[in-house]
């Protein structure tokens, strides 16, 4: 049964990719991301559980906290172009337009 | 017979998140636009990972492989929806539009002189 999941997971994420790799936007890009790192988490757990070692569950929870974290930078970053403290380097680089 | 009702019912539920999942990736490739695409990204997220873990639950018992697993599941349950929203309103303040946007309500006696003509 645990065998059956784990296709039907792969399968999934099979599909996920082709909307990552089809996706017309980025955000479609992104969204078809978040998805695949889900099912990688839930992939993770049934693995575990499929080889008898559930110890897997450990990963599981760190690829849920990366999957989540990843997804919010990203779309930070192509929002402000920067990963840093976007407000100060607008105001920086205003500066440096004034300056010229 | 208890044992053999909870592997039905973890068998049950197992399915239920595969056959989920699989739907969800499904409506990801087929659906016509980003806006509505979020909605098989939700089922997915939601109700697909809830029930593969609950059938983890019920195959594991009770032990720390439990807390774990509801740890796993508790994440996903506030991490999930927060970057659906995240995403989406990411494209909206970028300026992506629906494909196909609801054609907004005429006013009414414009709507009236049409059904006249008629």
């Amino acid at each position: 049964m645990f065998a059956a999941t784990a296709i039907a997971l792969l399968v999934a994420m099979v599909l996920a990719l082709v909307r990552l790799y089809a996706g017309p936007s980025l955000y479609d890009r992104v969204l078809a991301a978040n998805s695949f790192g889900t099912k990688t988490v839930l992939l993770i757990a049934v693995m575990g559980f499929l080889t008898g070692r559930p110890d897997f569950l450990d990963i599981a929870l760190l690829y849920a906290l990366l999957n989540f974290i990843g997804t919010i930078a990203v779309l930070k970053f192509f929002r402000y172009r920067s990963l840093g403290d976007a407000v100060e380097e607008k105001a920086a680089s205003r500066n440096k337009e004034a300056s010229q | 017979m208890i044992a053999l009702l909870v592997e039905a019912a973890s068998w049950t539920f197992l399915l239920l998140g595969a056959f989920l999942v699989l739907v969800g990736a499904l409506g990801l490739v087929r659906m016509p636009d980003f806006y509505t695409r979020l909605h098989p990204a939700g089922i997915t997220d939601s109700l697909g990972a809830d029930f593969i873990l609950t059938g983890l639950v019920l195959q594991a018992g009770f032990s720390l492989v439990t807390v774990k697993l509801f740890l796993i599941g508790a994440f996903l349950f506030f991490t999930s929806p927060t970057s659906t929203h995240a995403i989406a309103n990411a494209a909206l303040v970028a300026g992506l539009k629906p494909r196909h946007a609801v054609v907004p309500p005429r006013p009414p006696e414009k709507a009236t002189q049409d059904e006249e003509a008629r």
